[in-house]
């Protein structure tokens, strides 16, 4: 599942994140991908707390890939 | 040429009255006309709840009839508009159908409590009347035991509302004598107590002060009775849920097919909605990037009445809204603060004082000439 969040604004990518992971069903990958960098900071730390495991945060071109896997 | 605004809240009624000023000519020669499509007939100053529900306000303080409020020459119609048509410029009401040359969309955001199983039943909030006149009665009771300000989304009508709500419950508790006995907690949906870092630096220092606590990264997914669960996997217990409810946009957006949530894609800098260069949206119904507050309603309602006016008169539309803010922040019965920003300039504060905190008690026996357009 992707979460394009790209021209939204912190918080908005996370908020996009937490209502795909409430949708989504356990095991799945969901790729948010986000303009704002603190996002690259913040979603990692929610899916830690959250207990959600963080695949990858990679920078792209003019945006941050951020994938997690929905766990419980 | 017709202007149709739909939406009788702040954004609407500002964008008509300031049209009327502009376009006093054109409106007498018949070459304008401004509709207001509005389905309540009163306006609803929603900043006056958090006053109310410590009856320092009451409802007929804040609320007026439209039509004493809107400038004599724009026609208000009170319906309940549901369908845009926007590529046949049309809007489908309740019992009729209009045309349009130029189309305001000021539909505003709603809040919509029944998408947290059990809120409803369990919660009570302050973001609409009949929420904050429960509310008024419970904390007139309320002696003992633990109370959670909790913020169930982002976003929401006036974020500082629920920062402010916490600093009164805390200084109403402590005249009744009754702080001792209870327990104050706030909570936030993302890692720190608000959305912008310097204001929540500040809130939270205030809020260790006061010996309340706070909850981060705290999103509830359900309330029962007496406990929070959220999306973490945490559960807060209570005896009062003072909630923010989560917000939605007009369903009249949702179905007319403009968004999925009911926030209207809209241009950050000249308020077109996406795609239309005869269709503005502002106020709480747009997607930008600044808060849904009625301040932000009152500066985009200056531009976008600019813009409009000269383009119907043939001049050219150069006003841009640049992202400006202005909530005040009560920090007691006393005292406020302010802050002001704008889409490249982060907020700045004064020391909580008393001035300021009169100038909003001012500002809510003000705000009537505000909807007018005179201040």
């Amino acid at each position: 599942m992707i979460v394009d969040a790209r021209g939204s604004y912190c918080p908005g990518p996370l908020m996009e994140l937490m209502k795909a992971i409430k949708k989504a069903p356990v095991g799945e990958i969901i790729e948010v991908l986000s303009s704002d960098a603190s996002s690259a900071k913040d979603i990692p730390e929610w899916v830690k707390k959250a207990g959600h495991e963080l695949v990858e945060v990679k920078e792209e071109k003019g945006y941050w890939r951020i994938v997690v896997r929905k766990v419980k | 040429m017709r202007v149709a605004i739909v939406g009788g809240g702040v954004a609407g009624i500002l964008t008509a009255n300031y049209l009327a000023m502009r376009l006093r000519e054109e409106i007498r020669d018949k070459k304008a006309e401004i509709l207001l499509i509005s389905e309540r007939d009163k306006l609803l100053y929603e900043p006056g709840l958090l006053y109310l529900i410590f009856n320092k306000l009451e409802e007929k303080d804040i609320t007026k009839e439209l039509k004493y409020l809107l400038d004599p020459s724009v026609k208000l119609i009170v319906d309940r508009a549901e369908k845009l048509d926007l590529e046949n410029r049309k809007i489908k009401t309740k019992s009729n159908e209009f045309d349009y040359d130029y189309l305001v969309i000021a539909t505003g955001s709603r809040i919509v409590p029944e998408e947290i199983p059990g809120l409803v039943q369990y919660g009570d909030w302050f973001y609409n009347l009949d929420g904050a006149k429960r509310l008024r009665e419970k904390l007139s009771r309320f002696k003992e035991g633990k109370v959670v300000v909790s913020v169930m989304g982002i976003p929401h009508k006036c974020p500082v509302a629920p920062i402010e709500v916490t600093f009164l419950l805390h200084e109403f508790f402590k005249i009744h004598n009754v702080r001792d006995n209870i327990e104050l907690v706030y909570t936030y949906p993302i890692n720190r107590v608000f959305t912008l870092g310097n204001v929540s630096e500040l809130v939270e220092k205030m809020f260790e002060e006061r010996n309340i606590e706070t909850r981060t990264f705290f999103n509830p997914v359900e309330v029962k009775e007496g406990k929070i669960i959220t999306l973490e996997g945490e559960e807060e217990s209570f005896d009062l849920l003072i909630a923010i409810p989560p917000h939605k946009g007009s369903q009249l957006i949702i179905d007319s097919g403009l968004s999925d949530d009911g926030w209207v894609p809209t241009d950050k800098f000249t308020l077109e909605v996406k795609g239309y260069d005869n269709v503005f949206a502002l106020g709480d119904t747009t997607d930008l990037p600044v808060s849904k507050a009625g301040s932000v309603a009152h500066f985009q309602a200056e531009v976008l009445a600019e813009n409009l006016s000269a383009e119907i008169k043939g001049l050219p539309p150069t006003a841009r809204y640049f992202g400006k803010a202005v909530c005040f922040i009560e920090t007691s019965f006393s005292e406020a603060t302010y802050i002001w920003f704008d889409y490249e300039t982060p907020p700045t504060f004064v020391k909580p004082n008393r001035f300021t905190h009169w100038m909003k008690i001012a500002y809510n026996r003000m705000f009537w000439l505000t909807a007018r357009g005179v201040l």
